[in-house]
């Protein structure tokens, strides 16, 4: 199959359609479509889907290409790039593909259109964490942008979020995790429980945590609370003089030397940690995966304080009507109702559905990742790669584990500008 | 007077004498490069300049006359560190490649005496050039690391106990490797200027009296000073514009004004990022004006 994902400045639309009919051409005459003679087949409909999330699966375009016959354009761009994009070119896609906390920043700008509920199949099967905040009745709602706050309006056209869940959904979540610390059970020595033993003097410069300003100051808001020298009312939303008091002891660490690095991109938290340079950082689960798969030991290591959590959906473009309106939602209850649950979930990933993406999953599969249990198999990653063998358990245990321990969300704060320019300062000092 | 025509030819035409002013000629001739450079370069900075009195918020840009970007520019500190660290990289980086510069220069012209030697070494000193810039810069990492080449072999020779541990993601790692990457910008216009240098005056000066030392000191040298001028301008412009060397080697510990630069770009904050370059830029240009002062480089053109 051809490669749909086409990068911001790539392919213009018209080559891609061509590759694309071309691709179809060729699935069809090799009898790749079976089932599924849908009116989307007919009418050529495409969705150009843009983001951070999963837009950069293309495993997704084809099976979406098979199933439903509709073919999806995906783009692929970092965070802010996509919230740029979401705001001024709200007419460059059909689907947004972010997370919640950018939602935050584009949706009162009218660019994403609410979705009925009741044009969603699967809504029912949404994980209560979306809904309410909370993944068994007695969580305790986390810090952060947390989805369930940005996740409804009252009614289409308003600018401001609903406080409880109502008809009308922001975005369909699609896909989300919970960060915390990596490190080398090999090279620590000791046992790792709290975010704060990255201050441990024993690691003095073997530590590493990453240069990306929303995303490091929330990893260092934890590692301070844990440390006990300060309370925040929300680390999320952070005031001024929170921000002044993290920046100030942040310098004071990276003056007495604790830190080896700071990492801006995903090869080079896996290169610290391979190589040795670092013994624990901040990190993200598919880096760990990577430095495992170079069969170096690496953990993701559970902490008592909780985990850092992110979360991302798809939403509508507010230009769809018609019948690309109502292909976006097929295409929406498709993408919830188990295939790609089921591909993210063998990802290390979670599925908003989990209920749909169980059926797709074998038993052993669904019980080392999503219920904590041992592998009684080789675990295999959704392109046959083995990930881990037999025997492995998944580090932090079952979903109820990991999700239901998130400590605060990736999120945007007032004082966004304030802090970016505090954290620059942190990395010049 | 017999005269061949062609048929259909019909009678020849008066040749058209297209008669152009000599200023117009000259005009003429400098408009290929005017418009060149007016469109590649003029037009851009003076856009830079534009955007950097504008508003911004995290999506969009708003046409405006604002101080704001220059007065939070040059108001915090952390642009004054930035500024006097890169500074230093480049005062650091620019002495040891004049240095090294000009002994490799010196050599190749004085030590060997066949042109197609020299050609040849000359061109044995540009082959790691064709490697990328940056397969250069990272494959230091491997060597200089806690487990790397060096450190490995120091422990293992028993000569320290503990890896060196400022080898990398260091200062000095930023300069080893910027050393590295500039070393032939400087080599370049010395041996150009050292191969130009009349053998005659160096014999002069010799029967003269002079020691090794004072034809070195009385007469290379200064005529080298065009060739080091040029190289110092190559070796001073890229140091400053740099920030990949100094992010992956100091492992994102250090600062620079152009990896500052690229952070406001990443966050979207363009007009930031413009008043920084606008201040960069005059900084750059200042420094290069300073060195066409001291020295005169149309002697070597």
């Amino acid at each position: 199959m051809t490669d749909k994902t086409n990068k911001p400045s790539g392919l213009t639309r018209r080559s891609l359609l061509k590759t694309a009919s071309a691709a179809a051409g060729l699935a069809a005459g090799s009898g790749a479509i079976t089932g599924f003679p849908t009116i989307w087949a007919q009418s050529k409909i495409t969705l150009r889907q843009f983001g951070t999330g999963v837009s950069n699966i293309n495993a997704i375009a084809e099976q979406c290409k098979k199933d439903l016959g509709i073919t999806l354009e995906m783009t692929a761009t970092d965070s802010d790039a996509a919230a740029q994009r979401a705001v001024t070119q709200p007419n460059s896609y059909d689907i947004a593909d972010i997370e919640y906390w950018i939602l935050k920043k584009v949706y009162p700008a009218g660019v994403i259109q609410p979705m009925d509920v009741k044009k969603l199949k699967y809504y029912d099967k949404v994980v209560p964490l979306f809904k309410n905040g909370k993944l068994k009745p007695d969580s305790v709602i986390a810090q952060g942008t947390a989805p369930h706050t940005v996740g409804y309006v009252e009614k289409p056209g308003t600018k401001t979020f609903a406080k409880s869940e109502t008809e009308w959904f922001t975005m369909m979540p699609t896909i989300y995790n919970a960060d915390t610390l990596g490190i080398r059970p090999d090279l620590v020595g000791r046992e790792i429980t709290t975010w704060a033993d990255i201050l441990d003097p024993a690691f003095k410069g073997k530590t590493a945590i990453l240069n990306i300003p929303s995303i490091g100051i929330m990893d260092a808001a934890m590692i301070m609370e844990a440390s006990g020298k300060i309370k925040y009312a929300d680390k999320g939303n952070m005031t001024k003089e929170e921000i002044d008091k993290t920046i100030a002891f942040l310098i004071e660490m990276k003056k007495a030397g604790q830190f080896r690095a700071f990492w801006k991109s995903f090869d080079e938290s896996v290169n610290l940690m391979a190589s040795g340079e670092v013994v624990i950082q901040s990190m993200w689960s598919p880096a760990v995966a990577a430095v495992r798969s170079k069969g170096i030991a690496c953990k993701y290591q559970p902490l008592k304080e909780g985990y850092r959590s992110w979360g991302g959906g798809l939403g509508l473009a507010a230009h769809l009507k018609g019948a690309q309106l109502d292909a976006a939602y097929e295409y929406i209850n498709w993408y919830t109702s188990g295939w790609v649950g089921g591909y993210l979930n063998r990802q290390g990933y979670y599925s908003a559905c989990m209920d749909t993406a169980k059926k797709f999953m074998t038993d052993d599969e669904w019980g080392y990742w999503i219920e904590g249990k041992a592998a009684k198999g080789d675990i295999l990653s959704p392109e046959g790669k083995v990930m881990e063998k037999a025997g492995a358990v998944r580090d932090g245990g079952s979903f109820e584990d990991r999700m239901g321990k998130v400590a605060c969300w990736n999120s945007v704060m007032d004082e966004d500008r304030y802090m970016v320019r505090r954290w620059n300062e942190f990395i010049a000092a | 007077m017999a005269t061949v025509r062609f048929i259909g030819v019909g009678e020849s035409k008066p040749k058209r004498n297209i008669r152009i002013s000599p200023k117009l000629a000259a005009y003429l001739q400098a408009a290929p490069l005017t418009v060149i450079l007016g469109v590649f370069l003029a037009l851009p900075l003076l856009m830079i300049l534009v955007v950097s009195f504008w508003d911004y918020d995290f999506a969009q840009m708003y046409p405006d006359f604002l101080t704001m970007n220059y007065v939070e520019t040059l108001g915090s500190w952390v642009t004054w560190k930035t500024y006097l660290n890169t500074l230093k990289f480049a005062v650091l980086v620019w002495a040891i490649t004049l240095f090294i510069g000009f002994w490799v220069a010196y050599f190749l012209a004085f030590h060997i005496r066949t042109t197609a030697m020299q050609m040849v070494l000359f061109l044995v000193c540009t082959v790691p050039f064709l490697t990328s810039n940056i397969i250069r810069m990272i494959s230091w990492i491997p060597v200089l690391g806690r487990n790397g080449l060096i450190n490995s072999g120091l422990v293992n020779s028993g000569l320290v106990s503990e890896p060196v541990e400022w080898l990398l993601y260091s200062d000095f790692a930023v300069v080893l490797a910027m050393v590295h990457l500039y070393t032939l910008f400087m080599v370049t216009p010395i041996f150009n200027t050292l191969m130009r240098i009349d053998k005659s005056l160096v014999e002069a000066a010799r029967d003269a009296g002079a020691t090794s030392w004072q034809v070195l000191t009385n007469v290379i040298i200064p005529l080298a000073k065009p060739g080091m001028a040029i190289g110092t301008i190559f070796v001073v412009t890229l140091v400053m514009a740099d920030f990949s060397t100094v992010q992956v080697m100091s492992g994102g510990q250090s600062a620079s004004v152009a990896l500052m630069m690229k952070n406001q770009m990443s966050l979207l904050q363009y007009p930031a990022a413009a008043a920084n370059a606008v201040v960069l830029l005059i900084l750059v240009l200042s420094m290069v004006a300073g060195i066409l002062r001291i020295v005169d480089i149309r002697k070597e053109l």
